[in-house]
């Protein structure tokens, strides 16, 4: 290393002093080219600050570095910007084609945190943010400095957010107490991420045993062993811990002692085949205790001596008394706020997850009341659907303008395929819904197959365009993504169209005249089998607006169906047939209670499922008509 | 056997013993299995390897065959079943009478054919990356173990990401179970509070990801930098990412490191909002060497498609194969057991320029890269460790800490080195 | 009413005794363990294993063929069975490895240490490290035994009680055997649930304390138990639908209200009839899964019983041997198929790939059979006898 850095000197000097802009970096780049070739996070910290003391070159290189426009060509560091590739010290133009560096990411946060100071003010608005957002991901005493004399900013969003970041950096990093303490008690109530994230370390705590209350330490509180807060096993096992008692002897520790001690075929005089009883074991190791043999266990009265010979303290990691009690006082102003907070964001997320099962559960529900028959192919329908919209952005490149294509396609694809499918076997079996079931059934597994051998068994991507990408976000705890809202207007437009159809036209009063009674709206004139295909064209093709937005925030597979074909059977199920109003009831109530299952047991999503299903199951048997039953005539078929 | 095959293959032996390396491979076909779901929920994964079995078979048999004789490769397919992957390693092995099979993907097929293969002493290949916690006298295994993959990738996230608060999602099947109760115990070994670690599984092909992904981002109310270690199987990754990105999570906020994804999985996505989120494998396609750009180019011809990318699986396809072949040629016969004495020991080059070694624990050497995925769908390699010994009981529980594998040596999977005593000869299934 | 012996009034029945009984001897003779070796033993296990599923169709087309209830959660009942008695071979053959690796240490293991070294082997895979509470029977094989009836039968008896008494009928009661099936799958693929999750159950083809015997051995004992089980409870589904009894379960699923009108306990009816074949069911899975080896939450995903119902329709429904034709010729083609033996058919163009198109043509063929067989493959019997079985 050395030798290199001498060689680099020497070259220094050897150069003309007009390309030498800055012979420091110069001399720091050649010392250091094995370290920024193969740069660590954990040791990089000392070259940055070392480059960034050289001057504006050194730091136009960090921020090429960063931002991987950083090379190396013949040993010399070159800033890559496009074609453009220049050397990083002098600036000249280089014709070699440099190796590029590729930083990860640890590494381009380091090198990010030390342009902080300087970013703050940079005359781009994208640095200054970029600057703040490296910030957010911790700051220190000496960027606080930086930051206020920053806190001035033409751009009102980006002063606000220095603003709020000057006082989270207060909180954790100024030297005065009462400044940090004021700082908490402004921003008390706040639910931010960044607040809490700032809050929780303040609060954090360490269990401590000692014969005396610590003198010096901020003590959280003092615990009783044998408590809910400290039952009397973690007691003993924090005392040994901390070498406070000695360690109970376990059973494994007692068989290997004894299986030491074997002499003539008995241990301590106990014969070793009687060994298989725990009592004997014990006996046979208090004969060793006795002969002096092995070490006395650990006993009772040792344990409780110990428990009553010490106290049991958590103690906060802040040292600042007074800043944890306000932080203390800050969080539990924050709780209820953040608990309403966490409630509204499971709602949206239910209302969201309500949504899509209404759109797959629509189509279902329709045919259902029409003509008393489960269309098992209905989850293909949505399959369908969602290989179109990716069939039509293979073809047209613009996603906007696909997705507006795809809709309406997906539509006529779908509602086409229904109609086929009606005409050719559902019409054939009037009046025998169970055969109608397994009928449908041959068509979805047959279907599911030819989906793969179309279009393979890998998902396929759908890409939702680029407004519809991101979220709408009220503050750090309620968010929800654009595309769910979207689905959601989709799916609010749907009841509409469907409300419209139904109510005010000709078409929706003939369905609903054969959903009540199709033999008296038969002998009115009406044609059922017409009646009957319009739905299930209807139904389907709805079905396939539900693939295209299943596919845009989920994977696009040939089981994409099967995913959502028992939902939508058991929304059908516990909404009541032959009425919008019940399916919707039906899919808020299942969309609901999933969410409100999962968030009691975040760990693990399909006891969530289980239960839901379970909580279906028995919600059967007290309204099996549903929550809004068929009334009239139509009920009793 | 008819009486014609048998004089041809005396004829056989006699043109070879004449001209020991004949161009051409004659004589009775050595057979090998392939046992690769073709239909099912598995067969995107699995059929690539059948055709890479398939590819290297023909390669061998240009390049001469073994021993002399001609490689035949019998595929049959197991449809993503379970119980038909003992049914038809039974079959493969009773009725075809392969000398080796190449096969499984999920453990729990693994685990199906494994009292087959034992009881009728069958030698199997198996490419994937697992969770350990077994050593079959009749497997070599050619993936990772978890200290080669999810050890050194939890540890690139401590080190070069700074990564102090976990979530370890998974879909919940053996594999995810296993290896975070692994990582579980080792982050705790490091220090990691039992507070900072968030476990969450979600069934196969899950798609709703709001609530995960919103209980993720607000583990960030703890002030710690948080990172996501991800099992997450198949198809359920393209709703996860989805929603990542969508929740306007960046790599450089909440890293995502993913053991099951890799080029095939993200050909599934517009990987434009996933630059800079990780994978941990021990190849990426976009490894610097010369053999793999021959690999890469004869797999593209192989298949006739262009866009046809590799991955790690098939590495490990590759090594375990040429493994065989150079264990059959230095042992001189097909039979299972002097192939597996011969074995032991053997190396062969991998694809990213390195060696691997079959180990006594029927592991092999593998080393660690860790890759930041690129726009197109490829992956920087931002960390490459030396090889790595595969270990079949990881030393981060104490139930496994204390066993050790080594055949044929002692002769015994499970060994516990505590009593020095075989705790049993078969494995657990 | 005259009083013919049940066997003459149903020649049917003795057709398909003396048929298996013929077929198994036949097995039997070819087999490698007992015979010429023609017929290999993964043969012998897919035989087996066939007559199970056999076993099981003939239990749903006395739910759905003669009952009218389309149940879609059949296969529960029978994955029920397979784990009850996959937990005793599990747990009976790791006791075994365990107890003498553990005889070897210097000291005889304590009860508890041989629990827990047992639960270690068998959860240890799956990362647990207490034997669950539902596997405190599974030292003992009459409790597993009694519980492979048992457990389905109870599961059967609420699941019905709860259904039949809120007259819950047709397509919903359909659905809610889905949902129940679906329910316990997931469940079970909860590694929590204490079954070893998505593992499932597995190495159940070696019976413990028969290690001295080869698998070759056993696939026909098992072939022999199959038929014996098939034989028994055909014999008995026949016998029951024949008479009074079977009389009052086919004009339930006729006309259920009327028959609640002429003063029977429909429910009483529905209930007796859901639960034993429920437990029939069960016992079809307890013969299946050692010899298929392994069992796992998949088994009983929903699709699994849709195809169970699909033999039957197939088959022939409202007859038993047209049950048990379903299941032996589907199952066996759809094996033939898949396994990649069948011959692509060449088009010009294009080639036709049975491992891709075999479940194209299995789903049309549904289709087909629906729509103009209503009576399935078993209705080709009625060209040949004059009056058919008018179920």
């Amino acid at each position: 290393m050395t030798r290199l850095r001498l060689i680099a000197c020497a070259l220094a000097l050897l150069l003309p002093s007009s390309l030498l802009a800055n012979p420091a970096l110069d001399a720091v780049i050649a010392g250091n080219l094995d370290q920024i070739e193969q740069p660590s996070r954990r040791t990089v910290e000392p070259l940055v600050a070392q480059i960034a003391a050289t001057g504006p070159e050194g730091l136009a290189l960090l921020q090429a570095w960063a931002d991987r426009n950083l090379g190396l060509a013949d040993g010399r560091a070159v800033i890559v910007d496009g074609d453009d590739v220049t050397d990083a010290v002098t600036g000249a133009p280089v014709t070699a084609t440099p190796q590029m560096l590729r930083p990860n990411s640890g590494v381009r946060g380091v090198i990010e945190q030390a342009l902080v100071a300087g970013a703050l003010t940079d005359p781009d608005p994208r640095r200054r943010a970029a600057a703040l957002d490296s910030l957010a991901r911790g700051g220190d005493a000496e960027q606080l400095t930086a930051l206020r004399a920053a806190l001035d900013d033409p751009d009102p969003t980006l002063a606000a957010r220095k603003a709020r970041m000057e006082r989270l950096l207060t909180i954790q990093h100024d030297p005065d107490s009462a400044a940090r303490v004021a700082a908490i008690e402004q921003m008390a109530g706040d639910v931010g991420l960044d607040f809490r994230g700032v809050l929780n370390p303040l609060l954090a705590t360490q269990p401590l045993v000692a014969p005396e209350p610590p003198a010096g330490a901020n003590v959280a509180r003092e615990l009783t062993p044998g408590s809910d807060a400290l039952p009397r096993e973690a007691a003993l096992a924090q005392l040994v811990r901390q070498g406070l008692l000695q360690p109970p002897l376990s059973r494994a520790d007692q068989r290997a002692a004894l299986a030491a001690n074997i002499t003539d075929g008995a241990v301590g005089g106990v014969p070793v085949a009687t060994l298989s009883d725990p009592a004997a074991r014990d006996r046979a190791y208090e004969a060793l205790e006795a002969a002096g043999a092995v070490p006395p266990a650990a006993t009772e009265t040792e344990a409780q001596a110990a428990l009553e010979a010490n106290r049991f303290y958590d103690i906060h990691v802040e040292p600042d008394a007074a800043v944890t009690e306000a932080a203390k006082a800050a969080q539990i102003r924050a709780q209820v706020r953040l608990g309403a907070m966490r409630g509204i964001d499971l709602g949206l997320d239910a209302l969201s997850l309500a949504s899509i099962y209404f759109l797959a559960a629509i189509g279902l529900a329709v045919t259902f009341g029409v003509m008393r028959v489960i269309n098992m192919a209905h989850g293909e329908f949505i399959m369908m659907g969602a290989y179109t919209a990716y069939t039509v952005q293979t073809v047209i490149a613009d996603r906007t303008l696909s997705l507006v294509v795809a809709l309406p396609l997906a539509f006529a694809v779908t509602a086409l395929a229904g109609v086929v499918l009606y005409r050719l076997v559902i019409r054939h079996l009037a009046h025998r819904p169970l055969e109608t079931l397994l009928a449908t059934f041959g068509v979805s597994i047959a279907l599911q197959q030819l989906a793969k051998n179309i279009f393979g068994t890998q998902a396929r991507p759908l890409t939702a365009p680029a407004w519809l990408e991101g979220s709408i976000t009220i503050n750090d705890v309620i968010g929800i993504s654009s595309i769910r809202v979207a689905i959601f207007v989709l799916a609010l437009l749907f009841l509409a169209l469907f409300l419209f159809i139904m109510k005010r036209t000709r078409l929706g009063l003939e369905v609903r005249a054969v959903t009540q009674n199709p033999g008296m709206a038969a002998s009115m004139g009406i044609n059922p089998d017409r009646i009957a295909m319009m739905t299930f064209g209807l139904g389907s093709g709805i079905a396939g607006i539900a693939g295209v937005a299943i596919g845009l925030f989920a994977q696009v597979t040939s089981e994409i169906g099967q995913q959502y074909i028992v939902q939508s059977f058991m929304t059908v199920v516990v909404g009541g047939v032959g009425n919008i109003w019940g399916t919707l009831a039906g899919a808020t109530l299942i969309g609901g209670l999933s969410k409100v299952i999962e968030s009691f047991n975040p760990g693990n999503t399909l006891a969530a499922q289980t239960f839901m299903i379970l909580f279906i199951i028995i919600f059967i048997q007290f309204r099996p008509r549903g929550i809004i039953p068929q009334k009239g005539r139509a009920a009793e078929v | 056997m008819t009486k014609l095959t048998k004089i041809l293959m005396m004829t056989s032996a006699l043109t070879l013993a004449h001209a020991a390396h004949a161009q051409t491979p004659e004589g009775e076909p050595i057979k090998i299995g392939v046992l690769h779901s073709l239909s099912g929920t598995m067969a995107i994964s699995e059929t690539t390897l059948k055709d890479t079995v398939l590819m290297l078979v023909e390669q061998q048999n240009a390049k001469g065959g073994v021993l002399g004789r001609p490689l035949e490769a019998v595929v049959v397919d197991p449809a993503s079943d379970w119980p038909l992957f003992a049914e038809k390693a039974r079959e493969l092995l009773t009725v075809s009478e392969v000398d080796a099979i190449f096969g499984c993907w999920t453990s729990v097929s693994r685990k199906s054919v494994l009292p087959v293969i034992e009881e009728l002493n069958g030698l199997l290949f198996y490419p994937v990356q697992y969770e350990g916690e077994e050593s079959s006298k009749n497997v070599i295994y050619t993936g990772a173990a978890p200290n080669q993959q999810a050890i050194p990738a939890v540890d690139y996230m401590m080190e070069e990401l700074g990564v102090e608060s976990w979530a370890l999602l998974g879909t919940d099947y053996v594999y995810p179970r296993t290896t975070n109760n692994i990582l579980d115990a080792y982050l705790k070994d490091n220090g990691v509070a039992a507070e900072d670690i968030f476990v969450n599984y979600t069934p196969f092909g899950h798609s709703d990801w709001s609530r995960i992904v919103s209980d993720v981002v607000a583990l960030g109310a703890g002030g710690k930098k948080v990172g996501v270690v991800s099992t997450i199987n198949g198809d359920a990754n393209v709703g996860f990412y989805k929603e990542l990105a969508a929740a306007g999570v960046s790599a450089d906020d909440i890293p995502v490191m993913a053991f099951s994804v890799g080029e095939e999985e993200l050909s599934g996505l517009d990987t434009a909002n996933l630059v800079g989120h990780l994978a941990a494998w021990n190849y990426f396609q976009t490894a610097e060497s010369d053999v793999n750009t021959a690999f890469i180019e004869e797999w593209k011809a192989f298949t006739g498609d262009e866009n046809r990318v590799t991955n790690d699986p098939m590495e490990a396809t590759v090594i375990g194969f040429n493994a065989w072949v150079a264990a059959v040629e230095a042992a001189g016969t097909t039979d299972v057991d002097p192939v597996l004495e011969a074995i032991v020991g053997v190396e062969v080059p991998n694809l990213t320029g390195g060696t691997a070694t079959v180990l006594p624990n029927h592991h092999i050497t593998k080393p660690v890269l860790i890759g930041e995925i690129r726009e197109d769908g490829q992956f920087d390699i931002v960390s490459q460790t030396e090889p790595v010994a595969g270990d079949a009981w990881t030393d981060f529980l104490p139930e496994s800490a204390v066993l050790d594998a080594d055949w044929p040596g002692k002769g015994c999977g499970m060994w516990n080195t505590e009593t020095e005593s075989c705790v049993q000869v078969q494995s657990n299934y | 009413m005259t009083r013919t012996p049940f066997i003459l009034r149903n020649p049917s029945v003795l057709i398909v005794l003396a048929g298996l009984a013929v077929f198994t001897v036949a097995v039997t003779l070819l087999s490698q363990a007992y015979g010429t070796g023609a017929v290999p033993t993964s043969m012998v296990k897919v035989l087996g294993k066939t007559l199970c599923l056999a076993l099981a169709a003939v239990a749903m087309d006395l739910v759905w063929g003669y009952l009218g209830i389309l149940s879609l959660g059949q296969m529960a009942f029978f994955a029920l069975g397979g784990y009850m008695i996959g937990q005793w071979l599990m747990y009976a053959r790791t006791e075994g490895i365990v107890a003498a690796q553990l005889a070897q240490g210097p000291i005889p293991a304590t009860a508890q240490e041989l629990q827990d070294a047992v639960t270690n082997q068998i959860f240890g895979v799956v990362g647990a490290s207490e034997l669950p509470l539902v596997w405190s029977f599974a030292h003992s094989l009459t409790l597993q035994l009694i519980l492979v009836l048992a457990v389905p039968g109870l599961l059967a008896l609420v699941f019905g009680w709860l259904a039949f008494r809120s007259r819950v009928n047709g397509v919903y009661l359909s659905i809610l055997t889905q949902a129940m099936t679906l329910a316990l799958a997931l469940w079970l693929f909860q590694n929590d649930s204490g079954f070893r999750g998505n593992n499932g159950l597995s190495g159940l083809q070696n019976l413990p304390g028969l290690d001295h015997v080869d698998q070759a051995t056993l696939s026909v004992w098992f072939l022999w138990a199959s038929a014996a089980a098939l034989a028994l409870f055909y014999a008995l589904a026949a016998w029951l639908v024949s008479g009074k009894f079977g009389s009052v379960v086919r004009a339930i699923r006729d006309d259920e209200t009327r028959v609640r009108f002429l003063g029977y306990p429909v429910e009483g009816f529905k209930l007796v009839v859901f639960t034993l074949a429920a437990m029939i069911t069960a016992v079809a899975g307890a013969l299946y899964y050692p010899q298929a080896g392994i069992i796992n939450p998949a088994e009983m995903m929903p699709i699994a019983s849709i195809y169970l119902a699909v033999w039957v329709a197939i088959g022939g429904r409202g007859r038993l041997y047209g049950a048990v034709i379903g299941a032996v010729v589907v199952s066996l083609l759809s094996s033939w198929f898949t396994g990649g033996r069948a011959p692509s058919i060449h088009l010009p163009g294009y080639v036709v790939n049975w491992v891709d198109w075999w479940q194209v043509a299995l789903g049309l063929s549904f289709v087909l059979v629906t729509l103009y067989a209503p009576k399935g493959i078993a209705g080709v019997f009625d060209l040949f006898s004059r009056r058919g079985d008018r179920a």
